[in-house]
C-alpha cells in the first residue's frame, strides 16, 4: 500500500509517497538518497542509522517511513549550514579525534545534538548515556566523548598526560 | 631537537570533515548502473555430505538472473592453504560453508530465491575441540589433508630449556586459554564486481590489501580461464578493518562470479548477522607455557606449547604462531626458549588476523605467568620485570634487533600514573602487563615495502599516491604531516591518494602495525627526492648556493638571508612554462631491511619494535565476581609521535577492544554454530563502559623510522588482559586463566579458593535441590 506523507526534511518542507513497510533508514537512504545515514545492522542495535525525529534521537531502522507524516526530519545532511560551515558539533568530531574509520559518526553526532539541543551542558554521565546506543569499534569512545564535552562547556580534566623520556638523547 | 612545523602536531584526520557531514561513501553507499544483488546460501550442518542441489525453484523466478552451485563453477582455491573454495562442493565442513549463490535484481527477490533453492545433507560426524580433533583416528576434515593437524612445523627451541629447568630455582607451569573474538568493524563487508567487454575486472571491495587481492583476483580470473586479464581494486571508504580485511574471502569471488555469469556488475553486501557469521575470528588458543628464573629472579627459561584452533579452512589466523614467538622468545630476556604451536582443523569457523596478531593471546600466558614467577621468587612484580627488562643495543634470542627500546620508562610511567603504591581498599587491586610488537613493519613475505609518487601541480599542491591503506586509522594524515614537513608546505596542501590500484603503487597491505613506518618512510623518501628537484631549480631562480637554500612556508627560503626568498609554487610554474620545462614528480619504493624468518625461524623481523606497559587499577566484588576498572593506563614507546591526537585514539581504541577481549567479548559457538550473531548478545563495550585511560606517550626517536616514529596500530590490546588478571589476582588472590574473564569465572574461583562449590556450599554437602547453575 502506498500513502501521501508531509514532512520536513532538513528544513525543506517536502511530500512524497510512500509505501507502507518502508523502514524510516530505507526511505532516507534508498528512496532520498542520503547516504549519511549508515545501517550497521538494521535492528536497533548500533546506532548507525540514528536521526532526529522532531527533537528526538532514534534508530531510522525501528522506524517506518509512515510514521514520517506530520514530522520534523533532521539527517546528518542537514547538520552543516548551507555555506559548509560545521555544527559545532560537527567541528568539535574533527578537531578532538572523534572520528576513525567514520561509519559510527553521523549516528553518534546525531545522538549528541538531541542530548545538547536539550540539556546544552550536559555532564559526562548524560553524554555516556546519550551514545550509549551507537557502538563504535575505532576510537574507544574517549575522543567522542571529549568532543562531545568540548562543546557542552563540560570539558573537565583532559585526558593527554605529557611524559617525554629524560634521558633521552638520540632527539633531532 | 628540529623545530617541526607538521610533525607532532595534533592535525584533525584528512577526511574527518567529510566524515562528519556524511558525504563519504562506503561499499554500503555504492551502486553501480544495472547492478545486481548477490546473495549467500549457508550450510545448514557443521559437517556434512552435499548429496544433492536442487536450484531448478530459484532459477526459475522473475528477476533471478544466476544460480550457482560448486557444480557451475571453475574450481577457484582460496585462503593461505588454498584448502577453501568460494563454493563448496562434496561437503559442508562448518556452518559458515558457501553452499549456493544468487544474483537478482533486488536483494529482496536474491533473498527469496535463497529460500527456494533445495540441498539435500547427509550429516557426518564433527569436531569442534581441537584436542579431540588431534587424537588418533578422529574423522578428517579434510581427507586429503590426511591429518587434521596442518602441516605448518611451528617449533623452535633456541638454548637449551631443560637444562635450564634443573638450573631454575622457581619455576611455574600453567595452562591458558583464549577463545573466539570477532571484529565487529561497524562497516560489514561487501564487493561490487564488474566485468568490460574484454572481461577485465573491476572491483570494489573492502580490503586492506589492494594489491595483494588484485594479485588473488588474477588468479581466480586463470582459473575461470581468463589469461592476461586486468584486475582493477578499488577501496571504497573502509568502516573499519582490524585485521579482518587480510585476506580475500568467498563473498567477493562469489561477486566475482556472479558478475561473470550474468555479465552484470553483482554487489554482495553483509548484513550484521552474516558479517558476525561468515566473517573470521580471532584464532582460539590453549597455552601450556612454564617460566623460570634463578633466585636472582633472572629468568631462564620459557617453554610454550600451543593448540590453536583453525577451524575448517585456512587463513591467516594459522600462521599467528609466527607472530607469538615475538613475545615468546623475546619479551624480557629469556636465554632458553622452546616454542611449539599446532594448528588445527575443526568443524568450528575460521579464524583470521585480528589486531595483535596472535600476540594478545601468547601475551596473556607470558605475562601472567611473569606475576606468578615473581610471587614465587618472591620479588615484586614491577622489580622483576625491571631485572629482565629488554633495553636498548639487545639482540634477542630469535635475533630481534631492538634499536630503541623505553620499556623500563614505560613501566615507571605505569606505577607513577597508577600511583602504584598507594593503599588500596578492600576488593582493589593493580596489576601491569607489558608488551612487545612490530614497531617497523613485518617481513612476512618476501617484501615488505610500498611506493608513493608524489606529483605537484603549478601552485605547490601535491597529489600523493600511497599503497597504504586508510582504513579510519589515520595512514594518510601521518603520511600527509611528513611529507608536508619535509617541503615546506601545509598539511591541506597534501592530497593523498589511496583507493585505486589503476593509480596507486604497490603495498603489501596494512598489517603488523607498519604503516607509519613504511609508507611514512615510502612518502619521505619520495618527498626528498622532490625537494632535491626544488632546491635545484630554486638555486638557479635565486642564484645562492643549493646547500643554504630551504622549503619552509611554501617558499625557498635562503638560510641566512630569509629576505631572499621565492614562493614554490612560482618556481613550479616556471618549470612548467618554460622551453624544455619540466614536471616536478617522485617515485620511492621503500624496502626495509627487516629480514624473514629462517628455517630456525631467526631473523629480524622488523627494523625496530614498540614497546609498552600496560597498568589498571580493579575493584573486584567479591559477592558477585563483577569487575570494575578504576584506572587504566597505557603507556607507550612509539618513538615519535607524529600525530599524538590520531595516536591516542590508536590506544584508546585497542585499549577498550582489548578489555572487551579480556572481560565481555566471546563469539558463543554451539557445535559449531554462533549462538549470538548480533551486538544484543556479543558485548562490545559501550560508551557506558569506558574506563578512565591515560595514554602516555614515550618518545625514544628511532633513527629508521619517518621523524623517528614506530608503528602503533596493534599494541593498545596486547597486553590488556593479562593486566586486568594480574589486578584481579592481586586483589583477591584468584587467578583467572581463561578468557574472557566473566563474573562467573570469577565467582568460581573465588568459591574454589574457599573450598565451596558454585553455589558457595561446602563441598561434599551439595543441596542439589537448591544449587542449580545453568551453564
Amino acid at each position: 500500500m502506498a500513502r501521501e506523507i508531509s514532512f520536513v526534511f532538513n528544513g525543506n518542507p517536502m511530500k512524497t509517497i510512500i509505501e507502507d513497510h518502508w523502514t524510516l533508514l530505507h526511505f532516507i537512504r534508498e528512496e532520498l538518497g542520503y547516504t549519511g545515514t549508515k545501517e550497521g545492522c538494521g535492528s536497533g542495535e548500533c546506532g548507525a542509522c540514528t536521526v532526529i525525529l522532531d527533537g528526538e534521537a532514534i534508530n531510522a531502522c525501528l522506524y517506518l517511513a509512515a510514521e514520517l507524516d506530520g514530522k520534523d526530519l533532521l539527517t546528518i545532511e542537514g547538520l552543516a549550514a548551507a555555506d559548509g560551515t560545521l555544527h559545532p558539533i560537527q567541528k568539535s568530531f574533527v578537531d578532538n579525534g572523534g572520528i576513525q574509520c567514520g561509519f559510527c559518526s553521523p549516528g553518534m553526532i546525531m545522538s549528541a545534538k538531541a542530548l545538547l539541543d536539550k540539556t546544552p551542558s550536559a555532564p559526562e554521565a548524560e553524554i555516556k548515556e546519550a551514545i550509549a546506543g551507537n557502538l563504535c569499534r575505532c576510537t574507544g569512545y574517549v575522543q567522542i566523548i571529549d568532543s562531545i564535552k568540548a562543546v557542552s562547556g563540560h570539558e573537565e580534566e583532559p585526558h593527554v598526560v605529557a611524559f617525554k623520556s629524560e634521558d633521552n638523547d638520540r632527539g633531532e | 631537537m628540529q623545530n617541526l612545523c607538521s610533525v607532532g602536531r595534533r592535525v584533525p584526520k584528512l577526511d574527518a570533515v567529510a566524515k562528519a557531514t556524511g558525504r563519504v561513501k562506503y561499499i554500503q553507499d555504492l551502486k553501480v548502473p544495472g547492478m545486481l544483488y548477490g546473495k549467500i546460501l549457508y550450510s545448514k550442518y557443521a559437517h556434512a555430505k552435499i548429496v544433492k542441489i536442487d536450484t531448478s525453484r530459484a532459477t526459475e523466478m522473475p528477476g533471478v538472473l544466476a544460480v550457482l552451485t560448486a557444480e557451475d563453477v571453475p574450481e577457484i582455491r582460496m585462503g593461505v592453504y588454498k584448502d577453501n573454495r568460494p563454493l563448496k562442493t562434496g561437503k559442508v565442513r562448518s556452518y559458515r560453508d558457501e553452499v549456493a549463490a544468487v544474483a537478482a535484481t533486488t536483494p529482496e527477490i536474491a533473498e527469496e530465491a535463497l529460500k527456494r533453492i533445495e540441498v539435500t545433507y547427509e550429516a557426518l560426524p564433527a569436531i569442534f575441540d581441537p584436542e579431540e580433533a588431534m587424537k588418533e583416528g578422529a574423522n578428517l576434515i579434510h581427507e586429503a589433508h590426511k591429518s587434521n593437524v596442518l602441516k605448518m612445523p611451528w617449533t623452535l627451541h633456541y638454548g637449551d630449556v631443560e637444562a635450564a629447568k634443573k638450573e631454575a630455582a622457581y619455576t611455574v607451569a600453567e595452562r591458558f586459554s583464549t577463545t573466539w573474538v570477532t571484529h565487529c568493524c561497524m562497516g560489514t563487508s561487501g564487493a561490487i564486481a564488474e566485468f568490460d567487454p574484454a572481461n577485465n575486472l573491476t572491483i570494489h571491495s573492502n580490503t586492506q590489501i589492494p594489491s595483494l587481492a588484485q594479485k588473488d583476483f588474477l588468479e581466480a580470473l586463470k582459473a575461470m580461464g581468463l589469461k592476461d586479464r586486468r584486475v582493477r581494486v578499488i577501496k571504497p571508504c573502509i568502516g573499519g578493518g582490524f585485521g579482518s580485511k587480510l585476506d580475500t574471502y568467498a563473498y567477493e569471488y562469489i561477486a566475482i562470479l556472479l558478475a561473470f555469469y550474468t555479465r552484470r556488475p553483482v554487489k554482495v553486501e553483509f548484513d550484521r548477522t552474516e558479517e558476525f557469521i561468515a566473517t573470521s575470528t580471532r584464532q582460539p588458543t590453549i597455552t601450556h607455557i612454564s617460566q623460570g628464573c634463578d633466585k636472582n629472579g633472572r629468568l631462564l627459561f620459557r617453554d610454550v606449547s600451543m593448540i590453536l584452533d583453525n577451524g575448517a579452512y585456512t587463513s591467516w589466523g594459522a600462521t599467528t604462531p609466527s607472530v607469538m614467538m615475538m613475545p615468546i622468545t623475546s619479551l624480557y630476556r629469556v636465554p632458553n626458549v622452546r616454542y611449539e604451536a599446532k594448528c588445527v582443523y575443526t568443524n568450528n569457523t575460521y579464524a583470521q588476523a585480528m589486531r595483535g596478531y596472535g600476540n594478545p593471546q601468547a601475551t596473556f600466558a607470558i605475562e601472567s605467568t611473569m606475576d606468578m614467577l615473581a610471587e614465587s621468587a618472591g620479588i615484586d612484580p614491577v622489580e622483576f620485570r625491571r631485572l629482565n627488562a629488554n633495553q636498548a643495543g639487545d639482540v634477542s634470542i630469535q635475533g630481534l634487533r631492538i634499536t630503541t627500546c623505553g620499556l623500563e620508562q614505560c613501566m615507571d610511567s605505569v606505577k607513577t600514573q597508577l600511583e602504584w603504591n598507594q593503599p588500596k581498599n578492600e576488593g582493589e587491586g593493580v596489576g601491569m602487563a607489558s608488551l612487545i610488537h612490530v614497531g617497523g613493519g613485518a617481513r612476512v613475505y618476501k617484501s615488505d615495502g610500498c611506493g608513493t609518487i608524489i606529483k605537484m601541480d603549478d601552485f605547490a599542491k601535491i597529489d600523493l599516491f600511497t599503497g597504504a591503506t586508510d582504513m579510519g586509522q589515520g595512514s594518510d594524515t601521518v603520511i600527509a604531516q611528513i611529507v608536508a614537513e619535509e617541503l615546506g608546505l601545509e598539511v591541506d596542501d597534501i592530497h593523498v591518494i589511496h583507493t585505486d590500484t589503476d593509480v596507486c603503487p604497490w603495498d603489501v597491505g596494512a598489517h603488523a602495525s607498519r604503516t607509519t613506518f613504511i609508507a611514512g618512510n615510502a612518502a619521505l623518501g619520495a618527498a626528498r627526492k622532490l625537494k632535491a628537484r626544488i632546491l635545484e631549480l630554486g638555486a638557479k631562480q635565486l642564484e645562492a648556493p643549493l646547500e643554504k637554500l630551504t622549503l619552509r612556508d611554501r617558499h625557498l627560503i635562503h638560510q641566512d638571508d630569509p629576505e631572499k626568498k621565492l614562493e614554490i609554487g612560482k618556481l613550479l610554474r616556471k618549470a612548467h612554462f618554460s622551453h624544455g620545462g619540466q614536471m616536478l614528480m617522485a617515485e620511492y619504493f621503500f624496502d626495509p631491511t627487516n629480514e624473514n624468518m629462517g628455517k630456525d625461524f631467526r631473523g629480524n623481523m622488523s627494523m625496530t619494535y614498540t614497546f609498552g606497559t600496560h597498568g589498571v587499577r580493579v575493584k573486584v566484588d567479591r559477592e558477585t565476581g563483577k569487575i570494575k576498572i578504576l584506572q587504566y593506563v597505557a603507556t607507550h614507546d612509539v618513538g615519535r609521535a607524529i600525530n599524538p591526537m590520531l595516536l591516542e585514539g590508536q590506544v584508546y581504541g585497542g585499549v577498550m577492544m582489548g578489555i572487551g577481549y579480556a572481560l565481555t567479548e566471546q563469539v558463543l559457538s554451539e557445535k559449531g554454530q554462533n549462538m549470538n550473531p548480533n551486538f544484543r548478545d556479543y558485548k562490545i563495550l559501550t560508551a557506558k563502559d569506558v574506563v578512565p585511560i591515560k595514554a602516555p606517550v614515550l618518545e625514544t626517536y628511532d633513527e629508521d623510522g619517518p621523524f623517528g616514529a614506530k608503528g602503533i596500530g596493534e599494541p593498545g590490546c596486547v597486553p590488556t588482559a593479562p593486566a586486568i588478571a594480574n589486578a584481579i589476582y592481586d586483589a583477591i588472590g584468584v587467578r583467572i586463566k581463561d578468557l574472557p574473564i566473566t563474573p562467573e569465572r570469577v565467582l568460581a574461583a573465588i568459591r574454589e579458593k574457599q573450598g565451596l562449590d558454585l553455589c558457595g556450599q561446602e563441598a561434599g554437602k551439595d543441596d542439589a535441590g537448591e544449587c542449580i547453575i545453568e551453564e
